[in-house]
């Protein structure tokens, strides 16, 4: 058989609610701070719920040049600052004053860079605000950019716009899992030669009245007013998650490319493994039997042991149903050993980042890799007892740990583990 | 031409579009600042929601520039104006 490919990681980037930028981001969610507050939109919307995780304010205009504000739908922006700073951090393009793309990438690899992002639901901003004008001003006046916008495809062909990238270029949805899954693909083109770097990732910006409202009716987002104790992952006392949105971005390429342009190399993706459910719209199954599988494949597709995965950054939502399916679903996987493996939420610090929480978690994934600190579960008081997990909260843990599990599971019971190792 | 009208397309470049009013001329090609044919659209819609002029797409075939524009815009509220009154009613 054909030895595969190494597949590694040298670039991040990520736009959080924890912090703008890797670094930023990455000390936000070892100081456990929830980023949850009141957002002022959806309380003027008078949503059932008004807790939200933004991102820091921005000024897309001058960060990303003119007429980004109007032209392009927030989660494009995103996408666009966290894919910057990736790429930046490969050294495969060099920022310049208001053009985070500087030049782009050479001219002679564009043809050789692909991207892959994941998104749930793309221009969400768009849409809300589009279609009461549509509805009020009439089908005359509905604005030309609505479509541009609005397409979940957009943010990867405006990153090909701005950094010159003519490689593969998609967008795959698995809701709540889109991140993870971009980065699946995205490994497996390069494993097959089809790109020699893949920028993937995931992005989302939905934090607007309709889908506040809509994730509420479904009973999906928790009722705690507190910030600080409102996205509580695997706590006895969880009732559903905080919406949050940003971008999570990595760049992937063969190990022994990497090598001969001497980029520094930060993990490698070494397993990645996807299922569905078969069992129900939103709700897992109660034992968690989809994300056995997709756990399962990703230990198998890294041929490693579960006892060598030192740390697991789960899904942990914060919702009832999710939380339990998930510990017993990793009881089954990991057995005894899932006595040894450190489990977190970041979620418990920037909430949910739907389809950008895959990607976004992946980023924080690599850095417990290379700081050897395992993030708190920020917000969780009391572990439920039902839940046999060893989960970290209060504060972050060193542990040198050589291999990391990311899992998410998105609605329609689609599942995405990914395995990274030093 | 229509100073008024100029004065009304250079508002909302500035305010909308956020382009610097010294970039804005009758001789400016829309190209140049930036605008491509899905923003002259919807530079169009804000004209007629500021001063009720609406350019159809075959009116814009030939605007190549804010002074085009702002002739073709003159040109239809002319004729709208000659029209009988109580067309409108």
């Amino acid at each position: 058989m054909r030895t595969l490919p190494r597949i590694v990681v040298t670039g991040l980037g990520a736009v959080t609610p924890a912090g703008r930028g890797v670094t930023d981001a990455w000390e936000g969610v070892l100081a456990g701070k929830a980023a949850a507050a009141l957002d002022p939109a959806l309380s003027d919307a008078g949503t059932p719920v008004t807790l939200a995780c933004r991102v820091p304010e921005y000024d897309p205009d001058a960060e990303l040049g003119r007429g980004t504000k109007r032209r392009l739908d927030r989660y494009t922006q995103l996408a666009l600052l966290a894919a910057a700073e990736a790429l930046a951090d490969a050294g495969l393009v060099t920022p310049a004053d208001g053009e985070p793309y500087g030049q782009g990438l050479d001219e002679d690899v564009r043809d050789r860079v692909g991207l892959l992002l994941g998104s749930g639901i793309g221009g969400a901003e768009t849409w809300d605000s589009e279609y009461p004008n549509y509805l009020e001003r009439g089908p005359a006046r509905t604005s030309p950019l609505f479509i541009p916008k609005m397409l979940s495809n957009t943010a990867a062909g405006t990153i090909a716009i701005r950094s010159g990238a003519r490689g593969p270029n998609m967008t795959v949805n698995t809701a709540c899992a889109a991140g993870a899954s971009a980065i699946h693909v995205a490994r497996d083109l390069l494993r097959s030669g089809q790109a020699d770097v893949m920028v993937a990732g995931g992005v989302e910006a939905g934090i607007t009245g309709l889908s506040v409202s809509a994730f509420a009716q479904m009973g999906a987002l928790t009722r705690n007013a507190d910030p600080v104790t409102a996205s509580r992952p695997f706590d006895a006392e969880r009732d559903g998650f905080v919406m949050g949105e940003g971008a999570g971005i990595v760049v992937l390429e063969r190990e022994e490319d990497a090598r001969a342009r001497s980029a520094e190399i930060f993990a490698y993706v070494t397993g990645a493994g996807a299922s569905a459910d078969a069992h129900h719209a939103t709700a897992p199954p109660e034992d968690g039997a989809g994300a056995v599988l997709a756990m399962q494949r990703a230990l198998a597709d890294a041929e490693v042991d579960p006892a060598a995965i030192g740390h697991v950054n789960a899904h942990g939502t914060s919702t009832p149903l999710n939380d339990a399916a998930e510990a017993r679903a990793l009881r089954v996987v990991y057995g005894d050993a899932i006595d040894g493996v450190a489990v977190s939420s970041t979620k418990g610090v920037t909430g949910h980042l739907l389809g950008a929480a895959g990607a976004v978690e992946a980023v924080f994934a690599v850095q417990a890799l290379r700081t050897g600190l395992v993030p708190p579960t920020a917000g969780t008081r009391t572990v439920d007892p039902a839940i046999d997990l060893d989960v970290v909260t209060d504060a972050p843990r060193e542990a040198p740990v050589e291999a990391v599990m990311s899992n998410s599971f998105g609605f329609g019971g689609q599942n995405a583990s990914l395995v990274f190792t030093r | 031409m229509n100073q008024d009208l100029l004065t009304t397309f250079t508002e909302i470049l500035v305010e909308d579009f956020d382009i610097p009013a010294e970039e804005i001329a009758p001789e400016a090609t829309f190209e140049a600042l930036g605008l491509d044919s899905l923003d002259v659209v919807d530079l169009t819609l804000a004209v007629e929601e500021r001063v009720g002029i609406k350019l159809e797409d075959e009116e814009l075939e030939d605007v190549r520039t804010v002074g085009d524009a702002v002739n073709a815009a003159d040109a239809k509220n002319v004729e709208r104006q000659s029209e009988p009154a109580g067309s409108e009613a």
